[in-house]
């Protein structure tokens, strides 16, 4: 017996030695030597308590999927008039195009999707005298890979942002099919944040047509042309204004081709941020030849359908660089750069939420929360004391036992402390009390039954531990649910309620039963103080 | 020894009449609440209907009513505006959310900056939800409680018997649903944090349950007769009625702390596990027990 008291008070002290090493951080920083052995992990905080931004992204992978349509539609036009095939109609809806060709063209055209555009499959084919109107899908398969890169491609794009904006600890992570949720620890302007992470940053030069300007005065633009609004800012009086520009609609570069892109003060800016781009060498060819062919004219830098600038091109640019001005602060410019080189989304993102948390509401909270902890501790320890006298005070450090075993695993664990993760303590703590009642109030019993002390704490233990077993368990079922199905501090909530069972299940048993049957054996005392 | 009950010997089984009326009467009430709940009648947080929710900190007191006008006439209208007692913060919670560009958030510090202009204000916190993900969250809310009592009728069906399955199930429900009636009634805030108490509550209720049923399940085995059945849960009861009563206290009283100390988050939290306590260990003498009572008699 004896033996097996020593197993478990050495069980007891391992746990209790590894915990207090985990707890360690929290307290105090290590330092020199013992930095390399011990762990440097704090408890990890929730946004709730750190303060910081949670952001929940949708990916219109509607508009997506329109764009690439639009794309696929223009490119098979060029192929064909390159082919030769003449087409009698073009036609596009949701994910499909409709051409309609003469008949003996069916085999040339068949050969050129086939070739060029094997992710299109051909399906009904109507006929109309010598004419067919063929159409032309992107299979259900297809259209699931899209919208798998582009979820993808948008997570990365969004981590290569929050990266070089410079947050620390923050989660990316995909939900569902097309959400992303963003969490941003201890922002100072979420703002900001959010305006870098939400623009889209699909960059494009096109030319600006001054032809056809001097004639148009609104309403709808000429053939091949769109408007758009440029934003113009006067340097003395600091007013915005916006001006309609008539575009041409062909894009002649876009920021796929950046290479870099990065804030520069002053030149010809005059001390104002702008932002130097360099493209690759497929760009550097491209921006070469595009400017070759326009001197003279105005090209346009857009950004998102709203245009930045549209400087003149005074002669041919080699070596493929360019700058972007606009007025900018030089946050603006930091971000701007940041959004170049971290790429486009590859979809217009939407913010379907947006829960933003002060830090000083956050500290306010961890205070209050702590504080109504240890006062509640306190008074159940008095009344646990009041009632089961010397027994009481074997459930006290029971339960002290459970809250360091409790915060060690949080920290061993990295899991995340919320603030219905502290009510979670507090109930985890509860329940530990309940757990001793339970055994106490069966010696209680016992005793009256006018067993002995050893057999009465033996028999208290054994029966009560059915009930214990079974209540613990119907929470851990419940806090299961809340943990799968819960988000953010509920998930907070469920950690602690499944990480505070299995260790009560541990003390409650393992550890006011070693204390006892100690002091069983080594008092053997004929009267209990219960 | 202190002892607050001893040898008590209280007829249980005897007032289930009268429990069952009370306890008719106020799972009415929670299902009414919960019908104006599933409609979006009743105070819920922008979690579930969308909408936009700011706790703002003021440096000077403002009036609740000026800064409503405020708002209203800011082209904030449908706003809800609570004040947070004793202190200069305020909720403000609108069923607007951002439409494209346009953010509530934005729009409302503009209408506090240009008509509050001598009164500076710190936003605490915000919280924007689109109309769509409360719809989701709905979904899951209901899933997860559906879930958890489905996980626990089969755990004590198999731990007990089927019949105590459903009576623990019933009697869980019943105090979710009770908790639900209360917080309508009150015109509290139902939030996701209230959803977490429900589902706490409902542990904590079964726990309660497990212990009376656990010793029921004790004295069965040393019965004599099957006439018995009635005085052995009043027996059992009794039994561990010393450790509901200790329990009970114990826990309330940390509830009570948080509800003191914990702030104004913590306190309807805290505030329903209270009462959810109360009602917890209510149904599990006075609904649970007595319907594996009457069930069983019909049975035989």
């Amino acid at each position: 017996m004896l033996k097996s008291i020593k197993l478990r008070v050495i069980f007891i002290v391992l746990f209790l030695v590894i915990s207090v090493i985990y707890c360690l951080p929290n307290i105090i920083e290590p330092t020199g030597a013992w930095k390399k052995y011990l762990p440097s992990d704090k408890i990890h905080l929730g946004l709730d308590l750190k303060g910081g931004m949670h952001l929940l992204l949708e990916l219109d992978t509607a508009k997506m999927l329109e764009n690439m349509v639009n794309r696929k539609f223009n490119a098979v036009k060029d192929g064909m008039i390159r082919d030769g095939i003449r087409f009698l109609g073009l036609d596009k809806k949701e994910n499909a195009l409709f051409i309609t060709i003469r008949a003996e063209q069916k085999d040339k055209l068949y050969n050129l999707i086939g070739k060029e555009f094997s992710d299109m499959k051909a399906g009904a084919i109507k006929a109309d005298g010598e004419n067919l109107t063929i159409e032309f899908l992107l299979s259900e398969k297809e259209l699931t890979n899209i919208k798998e890169n582009a979820v993808h491609q948008a997570l990365e794009t969004i981590r290569n942002r929050i990266d070089q904006f410079g947050v620390s600890e923050p989660v990316i992570v995909r939900q569902g099919e097309n959400q992303i949720l963003v969490q941003l620890p201890g922002i100072k302007d979420p703002q900001r944040a959010l305006e870098l992470i939400g623009r889209t940053a699909q960059l494009e030069f096109k030319l600006v047509d001054e032809d056809n300007a001097i004639r148009y005065t609104g309403g709808t633009p000429p053939e091949g042309d769109e408007v758009l609004t440029m934003k113009t800012k006067n340097k003395e009086t600091g007013i915005s204004t916006t001006t309609q520009i008539l575009l041409k609609k062909q894009s002649l570069l876009t920021g796929e081709l950046l290479t870099d892109a990065r804030v520069k003060l002053g030149g010809e800016f005059g001390g104002e941020p702008y932002v130097a781009i360099e493209f690759n060498s497929e760009g550097a060819t491209l921006f070469d030849k595009v400017t070759a062919e326009n001197v003279g004219k105005r090209i346009a830098i857009i950004l998102d359908n709203t245009v930045y600038s549209a400087p003149v091109v005074k002669e041919r640019i080699s070596g493929g660089k360019a700058t972007i001005s606009g007025s900018f602060t030089m946050d603006e410019a930091k971000d701007l750069a940041i959004v170049l080189r971290a790429g486009a989304l590859p979809a217009p993102v939407r913010v379907v939420q947006n829960i933003t948390i002060g830090p000083s509401l956050g500290q306010d909270s961890i205070n209050k929360g702590l504080k109504a902890t240890i006062v509640g501790s306190i008074l159940v320890i008095i009344f646990m004391i009041f009632y089961y006298r010397m027994s009481g005070i074997i459930a006290n450090i029971a339960l002290l036992l459970n809250l360091i075993y409790l915060l060690g695993a949080f920290s061993a664990l990295k899991a995340t402390m919320t603030l219905p993760g502290i009510a979670g303590i507090a109930l985890t703590i509860g329940m530990g009390v309940d757990s001793n009642v339970l055994i106490f109030e069966r010696i209680r019993e016992e005793l009256r039954l006018g067993k002995t002390v050893r057999a009465a704490v033996d028999a208290g233990y054994t029966k009560a531990w059915v009930a214990i077993f079974d209540s613990h368990i119907t929470t851990l079922i419940t806090a299961g649910v809340l943990f799968m199905f819960g988000t953010g501090p509920i998930k907070g909530f469920a950690i602690t309620l499944i990480i505070g069972m299995i260790i009560n299940l541990f003390t409650a048993v393992f550890g006011s039963k070693a204390i006892f049957d100690w002091i069983m054996t080594k008092y053997k005392p004929r009267k209990l103080s219960i | 020894m202190v002892e607050l009950l001893k040898n008590t010997n209280i007829d249980f089984i005897g007032f289930r009449k009268k429990a069952f009326i009370i306890s008719l009467i106020l799972v009415l009430i929670g299902f009414y609440a919960f019908i104006m709940v599933s409609i979006g009648k009743a105070n819920l947080s922008v979690d579930f209907t969308g909408g936009t929710n700011l706790q703002i900190k003021f440096e000077n007191q403002v009036d609740i009513g000026v800064l409503r006008e405020v708002l209203v006439n800011g082209g904030v209208g449908d706003v809800q505006i609570q004040q947070i007692s004793g202190t200069k913060e305020f909720f403000i919670k609108t069923k607007l959310s951002d439409v494209g560009s346009e953010k509530i958030q934005s729009k409302i510090s503009a209408i506090l900056s240009d008509q509050l202009k001598n009164n500076k204000y710190e936003i605490l916190s915000s919280s924007m939800v689109g109309p769509g993900v409360g719809r989701d969250l709905k979904k899951y809310a209901i899933i997860a409680v559906c879930l958890a009592l489905l996980g626990i009728i089969v755990y004590i069906a198999w731990r007990f018997t089927f019949i105590s399955g459903i009576a623990a199930t019933i009697a869980t429900f019943h105090d979710v649903v009770v908790i639900l009636g209360v917080f309508y009634i009150l015109g509290k805030e139902i939030n996701l944090l209230i959803i977490t108490a429900l589902l706490t509550i409902a542990g904590y209720s079964l726990q309660d349950t497990v212990v009376v049923f656990d010793r029921i399940r004790e004295n069965i085995l040393k019965m004599k007769s099957k006439n018995e059945f009635g005085e052995t849960i009043n027996k059992s009861i009794n039994e561990v009625l010393s450790r509901t009563v200790v329990t009970g206290i114990s826990t309330l009283i940390v509830l009570a702390v948080f509800m003191f100390f914990g702030g104004e988050v913590l306190f309807d939290f805290s505030f329903a596990l209270f009462i959810g306590l109360i009602v917890g260990t209510y149904s599990s003498i006075f609904v649970a027990s007595p319907i594996v009572y009457v069930w069983r008699n019909k049975v035989r």
